[in-house]
């Protein structure tokens, strides 16, 4: 798998999909249209502030609420390349592996790195680097099965099999 | 050792007979449902698998409730997208305006859910259907897609958190209450990944309306799934409503649970919960003044039929206050109806309030009741996040429909007692 580089943007705890992708733009379906509302309602400067490969740090709970698939769709068309969290709700976490949104959860991580601050993720080893600090933190690697999923490309390309 | 009610369920769907929290499984599914904003958005997904039918025509359920009737163009557009797919699969459940209701109503009405199944939906309150002892999970676009084209999914197998409940409960306290004091003892990620299982002899105190009400906000807390026991009441619901053949699954005597959780009905206040989070909650007596822009009484968690009775008690031969907007959605035509025939909507109306066809609308800030910067709502439905009605610097305050009707006719939040003054 490739690994991620960029700066950090922090967020706090129980991030939920109203704050990532408000409702009201739930009737569009384009990725980059959805893009362009990313976390409008936590800071709305956000979606032009972030570089493609920059990194989301957040508390615990990241991805709570709706199970719209627009909040991770929007983060990945975005050119978010990974999101470090303490935990995600569970939906969430379905949905980023599902859509191949590379998610991390490490709590000394997501609590010990700052707004700004450069870091890397290696997803091979799951070993988290943060450039700026110096500091480093392995987080844990994705059970078997969710490992195999990833490496078929994804539950579509997963289920595509069963369908024959 | 033994399984939770849950985790039996979900090795029968797996094929295995016996299956521990933490194992991944990969379950046959009895019923996928999606609604106009997560069909729409399965449709690439399954262009993507090469998938051209759904795996079985009477068990893909498809609701158009979130943006219906169309609220603009794009929202016409994303419909017509549902609407195309069900035509074409020839779903045997469709439901569009003028026949359907606000999904996780809808679905144990129509008889279309049942005890001992195992049921994704692309929405997250799909965990509704636990109230009737099914394993029941939001999910979602592509696991939706998944869902339809193979009739499977994967699952964790969730550890569980058991609610014993006791007593029974008071004056104007309803499921509303019972679930947002739990929610604000755990916390918002309090059952995170974890099965909520109610037991004990205080379930038999709750109606089916309580429990689905309960079940509905199980993700409020993080949970993977609200599920309660079978009993008498829930056949004499199936009787009424559901026609297939089900399964009644109960926990083991020596299953397993994470956390055991008393709760005490008798002691439960009418609650509501502050901005911005459903875990804010705070008893009606220690409210304080908080004056309503609008009051919103409808959803998958409290727009029922005992809910509109509970609303229409209140607000018979009352007016709702003159700068307090209020708006009434029964969550189905059968509701609609029955508030017909029972004389609600005439009280609704002569109260002053807005009464419309089935939507989710306001509920997530999508049409019919989007509030404005600095406005502040007293709502029955299940989120108050930033932003979630209207404005980011608008307020939503979460609540049952008897507090909601007594607060729409104070213009401020009160006990309905006060409104009533002891009398029902
Ligand atoms: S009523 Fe609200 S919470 Fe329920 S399904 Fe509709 S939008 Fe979701």
């Amino acid at each position: 798998m490739q690994a991620a580089k960029g700066t950090a943007f922090k967020f706090g705890d129980d991030v939920n999909t109203d704050v990532i992708l408000p409702g009201k733009y739930l009737n569009l379906q384009d990725p980059q249209q959805l893009a362009q509302h990313c976390m409008e309602s936590e800071d709305p400067e956000f979606v032009h502030k972030a570089k493609p490969g920059d990194i989301m740090v957040a508390g615990k709970n990241f991805g709570c609420g709706s199970s719209r698939e627009h909040a991770p769709i929007s983060i990945k068309a975005l050119g978010i390349s990974c999101v470090i969290a303490s935990t995600f709700a569970r939906i969430f976490f379905r949905s980023a592996i599902n859509i191949g949104l590379p998610i991390v959860e490490c709590d000394e991580a997501a609590k010990s790195i700052r707004q700004g601050d450069e870091v890397s993720v290696d997803f091979d080893t799951g070993l988290i680097t943060d450039h700026t600090t110096g500091q480093q933190w392995q987080a844990d690697p994705f059970p078997p099965f969710l490992q195999k999923l990833i490496a078929a490309g994804g539950l579509v390309e997963y289920s595509k099999a069963k369908l024959k | 050792m033994g399984m939770t009610m849950t985790q039996k369920i979900l090795a029968a769907h797996a094929g295995l007979d016996r299956v521990k929290a933490g194992q991944l499984i990969e379950a046959k599914l009895d019923v996928v449902m999606g609604n106009d904003i997560t069909v729409a958005l399965a449709q690439p997904v399954l262009a993507k698998m090469g998938a051209t039918r759904v795996f079985d025509k009477e068990k893909v359920v498809v609701v158009l409730d979130h943006f219906t009737p169309n609220k603009d163009i794009t929202s016409a557009m994303q419909s017509k997208t549902c609407r195309d797919f069900a035509r074409g699969q020839g779903l045997t459940h469709f439901y569009d305006v003028g026949r359907m209701g606000i999904e996780h109503a809808l679905l144990p009405e129509q008889g279309i859910v049942a005890p001992g199944e195992a049921i994704i939906g692309g929405d997250s309150h799909t965990c509704t259907y636990g109230a009737l002892g099914a394993f029941s999970t939001g999910v979602g676009s592509t696991d939706l897609a998944v869902g339809m084209a193979t009739g499977e999914n994967w699952f964790k197998v969730p550890e569980a958190i058991r609610f014993d409940l006791t007593g029974k409960p008071g004056k104007w306290v309803c499921g509303k209450d019972v679930m947002l004091t739990i929610i604000g003892k755990i916390g918002v990620d309090g059952a995170l990944y974890k099965s909520m299982e109610f037991a004990g002899p205080g379930v038999a105190e709750l109606s089916m309306d309580d429990r689905f009400t309960i079940c509905n906000m199980a993700i409020e807390a993080g949970a993977k799934n609200g599920i309660f026991p079978v009993d008498e009441r829930t056949r004499a619901y199936l009787d009424e409503h559901c026609k297939k053949p089900y399964t009644v699954y109960e926990p083991d005597e020596d299953a397993q649970y994470e956390q055991v959780i008393q709760i005490d009905l008798s002691a439960i206040r009418p609650m509501v919960a502050f901005p911005h989070l459903p875990s804010n909650v705070r008893p009606i007596d220690q409210v304080g003044d908080v004056p309503l822009d609008q009051v919103y009484i409808g959803s998958c968690t409290n727009g029922r039929l005992e809910d509109m009775a509970m609303a229409a008690s209140i607000l018979k031969g009352r007016k709702v206050a003159p700068f307090t907007r209020t708006i009434v959605i029964p969550a189905t035509q059968e509701i609609y109806l029955q508030c017909e025939e029972r004389g609600y909507l005439r009280t609704f109306i002569e109260a002053g309030c807005a009464v419309s066809t089935p939507t989710c609308g306001a509920c997530l800030g999508g049409h019919m009741g989007i509030l404005a910067e600095g406005e502040k709502c007293l709502s029955t439905t299940n989120r108050n996040f930033v932003g979630r009605m209207g404005h980011v610097k608008s307020e939503v305050y979460l609540t049952s429909p008897a507090v909601a009707a007594a607060s729409a006719v104070a213009g401020r939040i009160v006990d309905p007692d006060v409104i009533m003054g002891g009398n029902d």
